[in-house]
């Protein structure tokens, strides 16, 4: 009995623990909110005003909600292959360029297997988009690991490299039959209705819908009908899931995170760093493909370009960077990173439509609250460090010598 | 019923269709639109933005009122926004100022028959019956941009700076190209092309490539032009313009600019609107219509 | 071959090299030290704006200057802050700073000024005597330039010099490789980074004051345009040396000259390979120069005593 209670308790406290852990990212949005606030008073806009309608942008109806989910799916991918690539020690900053490259051999597929129907061009879209992702993120790793050219450098060239390609493949090659001619907006025809991504409606199950009627809620039991949610959504949490298994319980996912860890230790092991490497760039270009070709195939229906990447990516390819970070480089923790980026960005520009804020104030704001929050985790650290220190000692032998007191004097 | 009673009846009929007319004509008439770029960029939104100030200052604040929500170059973003006010329920009309936004609006419109959309530039109005669509013949202020840039170059060399070879833009430097060659056969006329609407240092060094090879007269079209406009200045070179109006910027090198003015379609689509008709035509601004106006600089 | 190959696109190539080389620069030397900063571009625009609005509101050229070495020291102190005393993940950090400058230097662009203005900027400087020589065009390539341009280039032997004959250069390095082994040798590792991160941020502040009071003479929103996140990656092309970032500005800067050179004179190649022209090429550079790589190996790992 006692042994039940007991370990009732801990699991108790680890959870009150992992609560605990959330509060100083807590209070670092609400500093940033704060400064938000003052902002937004300096505008003559009112800020309570602000913030109601940017949480009613977020998440105040169905379809805000559906809407905020949407906006996290492509970050959500990027976020799982920038895990993948971080944990295997190659910062992937070209998820831009990977998007495009996905978006591009994805709608190539579902336009050249337009007549087939959607059992085989949907996996067949998807397969290609995440092959062309995972290509281009692979050149990059190959270049790293073959070449000695570094990442960062090579992922920044690669990510305007993918948008004159687009441009042209779209201009060119791939233009929508119908607009040659005069006016010539750079876009692929539209995917054959087979190929879309069908729109995603959850069936409450009979014990909530029942409850939920008591309560005097009338209409159909589902969520989110009529909005654009889109299957894109759980192929996305199932990827997370996946990539999860694969990093912790995989050979393959222990070789990426040891090459990640300690180079030199995993090449005296006899892990082969640079295949490595490149697999973790495949996987993670891969990734950020599959961000391209589900926004295709789910939302857009077509390839358009603006001649800008972010025209596309919405930025989710440096979005994603943040919301892997904030989910501890975990692709299941960047689930609800992605769908809290999502939320902030989707209500600011509620915000922005109901008060008349500037774009820029938001796109600031979220600058402020990555900043606090990215600072903020090292009260959590020291924290665990604390905690930790305490279970060693309570829990084991005496060590042979103390803990070093500089722990408590940081730099 | 008696005839006193069917008079009254009639009369108190008219008072209330009366009433209700006027109460019609009370609520004010409401539009949203969205547009890539800022609202001052002396380029394509701004000349939405000023067509839409523009009939406000004719119709009134309480007769005429607009949303616009501008730099929303994700064009994800714009669905948001056009779905989240058609299902308000609170528009008359919906803009969406930017080719890019036409898969938009071919989705959006069907679910909403109910309000009016018009996007540009294009022609397509994808055959629903409450879409507009509009575009500008840009190429018509370009020719005469052209023919007159080619009378006043001495050097005879113009230089073109573009965004990306589509829509309006292709279209303006077409007939700038073709009016330069009408009016003088021999000029010489170099086109770069610098694959982006905002990227201003890139639009820079190509304005100072042509003068480099001796182009004394230059133009441009999309936001990225201030660069250009600069460099015009500082080598006392001339500066044709084009969707808005950069006369103060440019000061003394500006010479012509050819203005959108869109409220010239604006007008046409809010009296369709108000009787009835909720879409199905496509506009174009010329310089017939006085959807296109010439407006001199300061040079 | 003359006409492509002419003096204009040699002196293009340097002018624009400008900001990259400050930029540049500026990073190396918060990375030798260890510290990875992202968010140049955000502190670029923020120097590209406050040195435009003052030179706007009064005139005066050095103002302007001085305003954005101000702003870029203040951002590069709160991103030493951030890094080092708050030891936050520096590749997201960096990304914060960046949306951060963007959005507000836009904010204060429309809120103070409103549309786009041009202001006189920095005059070219013609070197008497030696901006007039015929030979080989030298004249226009090197002696025609505004003083901005000429400092960036007078920044590399400096930070060269810095970097290999000074105490301040061998901590710099120290911290970088082997922050505990610095710490135990009495260096204080914390503001040997505040200092590199703060001059980090002072020279991306100047090098947006470059764009928008000596080159382009105007500001909008998004003015740099991704110039800031090449810069960083200029730091890796150039294996972590002064020298090494400015080749690599120079490389990317001549093929961006030389393609826009091919367009001004009528030449018609498809304008995406052309605008494609200068990333290619800069990676391929890099893959056949082998070059000692002088990786910080303390680069971006925050640092605390008794790890």
């Amino acid at each position: 009995m006692t042994t039940f209670s007991h370990s009732l308790g801990s699991t108790f406290k680890s959870l009150l623990n992992r609560l605990i852990d959330l509060v100083p990212s807590a209070l670092a949005l609400g500093l940033a909110l704060v400064i938000a606030a003052i902002l937004l008073s300096a505008l003559n806009a009112d800020p309570i005003q602000a913030f109601t309608s940017l949480f009613q942008g977020a998440f105040g109806t169905e379809n805000a909600t559906a809407e905020t989910l949407v906006k996290s799916v492509p970050i959500l991918f990027v976020a799982i292959g920038i895990c993948i690539a971080f944990r295997g020690g190659v910062t992937n900053i070209g998820g831009e360029g990977q998007m495009i490259a996905g978006a591009l051999g994805g709608v190539s597929a579902a336009l050249i297997l337009k007549d087939a129907p959607g059992i085989v061009t949907i996996p067949g879209s998807l397969i290609c988009g995440f092959l062309a992702g995972g290509l281009y993120g692979g050149l990059a790793g190959g270049l790293k690991a073959y070449f000695n050219v570094n990442e960062i450098l090579s992922t920044i060239m690669l990510n305007q490299v993918a948008v004159q390609i687009m441009n042209f493949l779209l201009n060119g090659p791939l233009l929508d039959p119908s607009e040659a001619g005069a006016n010539h907006i750079p876009k692929t025809a539209r995917i054959a209705e087979a190929s879309e991504l069908p729109r995603l409606s959850l069936t409450l199950p009979e014990g909530i819908a029942n409850a939920l009627r008591s309560l005097g809620f009338t209409g159909e039991p589902s969520l989110f009908d009529r909005t654009r949610l889109h299957w894109g959504f759980i192929i996305a949490i199932v990827l997370a899931v996946v990539v999860y298994i694969l990093l912790w319980r995989t050979t393959i996912g222990y070789r990426i995170r040891a090459v990640g860890e300690n180079e030199r230790a995993s090449r005296y092991a006899g892990i082969s760093v640079k295949r490595h490497m490149l697999l973790a760039m495949f996987l993670a270009g891969g990734c950020a493909g599959l961000a391209g070709v589900v926004q295709v195939l789910g939302l857009t229906y077509r390839l358009q370009t603006d001649g800008s990447t972010a025209g596309f990516t919405a930025n989710a390819g440096f979005n994603g960077i943040v919301a892997a970070l904030f989910g501890g480089l975990n692709p299941i923790g960047a689930i609800p990173a992605s769908a809290f980026f999502g939320g902030l960005l989707v209500g600011a520009q509620k915000m922005q439509r109901d008060l008349g804020v500037p774009a820029s104030l938001i796109t600031a704001v979220n600058g402020l609250i990555v900043v606090f929050v990215v600072s903020s985790q090292i009260f959590v650290k020291i924290r665990n460090r604390r905690r930790l220190k305490a279970l060693v000692t309570s829990t084991s032998a005496p060590l042979t010598s103390p803990a070093p007191h500089a722990l408590e004097s940081e730099v | 019923m008696s005839k006193k009673v069917q008079f009254v009846l009639l009369v108190v009929l008219v008072m209330l269709s009366a009433v209700t007319i006027v109460h019609a004509q009370d609520k004010p008439f409401k539009v949203a639109a969205v547009a890539p770029s800022a609202k001052n960029d002396l380029a394509f939104s701004q000349s939405m933005f000023d067509a839409l100030t523009a009939i406000q200052n004719e119709l009134g604040e309480d007769k005429f009122q607009f949303d616009f929500q501008e730099g929303t170059f994700v064009v994800d973003d714009a669905a948001v926004a056009l779905r989240d006010w058609a299902s308000s329920g609170e528009y008359d009309l919906l803009i969406a100022h930017g080719s890019q936004y036409g898969a938009i609006i071919e989705e959006l419109a069907p679910e909403f028959p109910d309000v009016s959309f018009a996007w540009g530039t294009d022609v397509n109005t994808f055959g629903l019956p409450n879409v507009f669509a509009y575009t500008a013949a840009a190429n018509e202020g370009g020719f005469v941009n052209g023919a007159l840039a080619a009378l006043m170059t001495k050097t005879g060399v113009i230089g073109v700076i573009g965004p990306i070879e589509v829509g309006d833009a292709k279209m303006y430097v077409d007939g700038f190209v073709a009016g330069a060659k009408a009016a003088k056969p021999d000029v010489t006329v170099n086109v770069t092309y610098i694959q982006s609407f905002s990227d201003v240092p890139l639009a820079t060094e190509a304005a100072k490539a042509h003068i480099a090879n001796k182009a004394d007269v230059l133009t441009g079209t999309a936001q990225m032009v201030v660069g250009p406009i600069a460099v015009a200045q500082e080598n006392n070179a001339l500066w044709f313009g084009t969707q808005s109006s950069q006369a103060d910027l440019a000061a003394g090198s500006g010479v012509l600019f050819q203005v959108y003015k869109w409220e010239v379609v604006l007008r046409d689509v809010i009296a369709k609107i108000q009787s009835g008709t909720l879409g199905g035509e496509a506009y174009t601004l010329t310089l017939a219509n006085g959807g296109l106006v010439m407006e001199k600089g300061a040079h | 071959m003359n006409e492509i190959f002419t003096a204009s696109v040699f002196a293009s190539t340097i002018r624009l090299a400008t900001p990259y080389i400050f930029a540049g620069i500026g990073e190396t030397f918060g990375q030798r030290s260890g510290v990875l900063n992202l968010g140049v571009e955000g502190i670029m625009l923020m120097g590209a704006f406050f040195g435009f609005y003052v030179v706007l509101l009064t005139g005066n050229l050095l103002l302007g200057v001085a305003a954005a070495l101000f702003v870029g020291l203040v951002m590069g102190m709160v991103t030493a802050f951030i890094s080092v005393t708050m030891r936050a993940e520096q590749g997201i950090s960096g990304i914060g700073i960046f949306l951060f400058g963007l959005g507000m230097s836009e904010l204060l662009f429309q809120k103070l000024i409103g549309t786009p203005k041009s202001v006189e900027g920095f005059p070219s400087i013609h070197l008497p005597f030696l901006s007039d020589i015929q030979f080989l065009g030298i004249g226009e390539i090197f002696f025609r330039h505004n003083i901005l341009v000429y400092i960036a280039f007078a920044l590399v032997p400096i930070s060269s010099y810095v970097f290999n004959h000074t105490t301040f250069g061998l901590n710099v390095r120290a911290v970088g490789q082997n922050p505990t082994a610095a710490d135990s040798m009495g260096v204080n590792v914390a503001r040997i980074r505040y200092y590199t991160v703060a001059i980090g941020g002072m020279l991306s502040g100047l090098a947006g004051a470059s764009l928008s009071i000596a080159l382009l003479n105007v500001f909008q929103q998004n003015l740099t345009s991704g110039l800031g996140f090449i810069a960083v990656s200029l730091v890796y092309f150039g294996a972590w040396r002064p020298v090494g970032v400015m080749i690599g500005a120079l490389l990317f800067s001549f093929v961006n000259a030389l393609q826009l050179q091919i367009s001004a004179i009528g030449i018609n190649i498809p304008s995406e390979f052309a605008v494609m022209a200068p990333y290619v090429i800069t990676i391929i550079a890099l893959v056949f120069a082998s070059k000692r790589m002088e990786k910080p190996d303390a680069l971006t790992k925050p640092f605390e005593r008794g790890e």
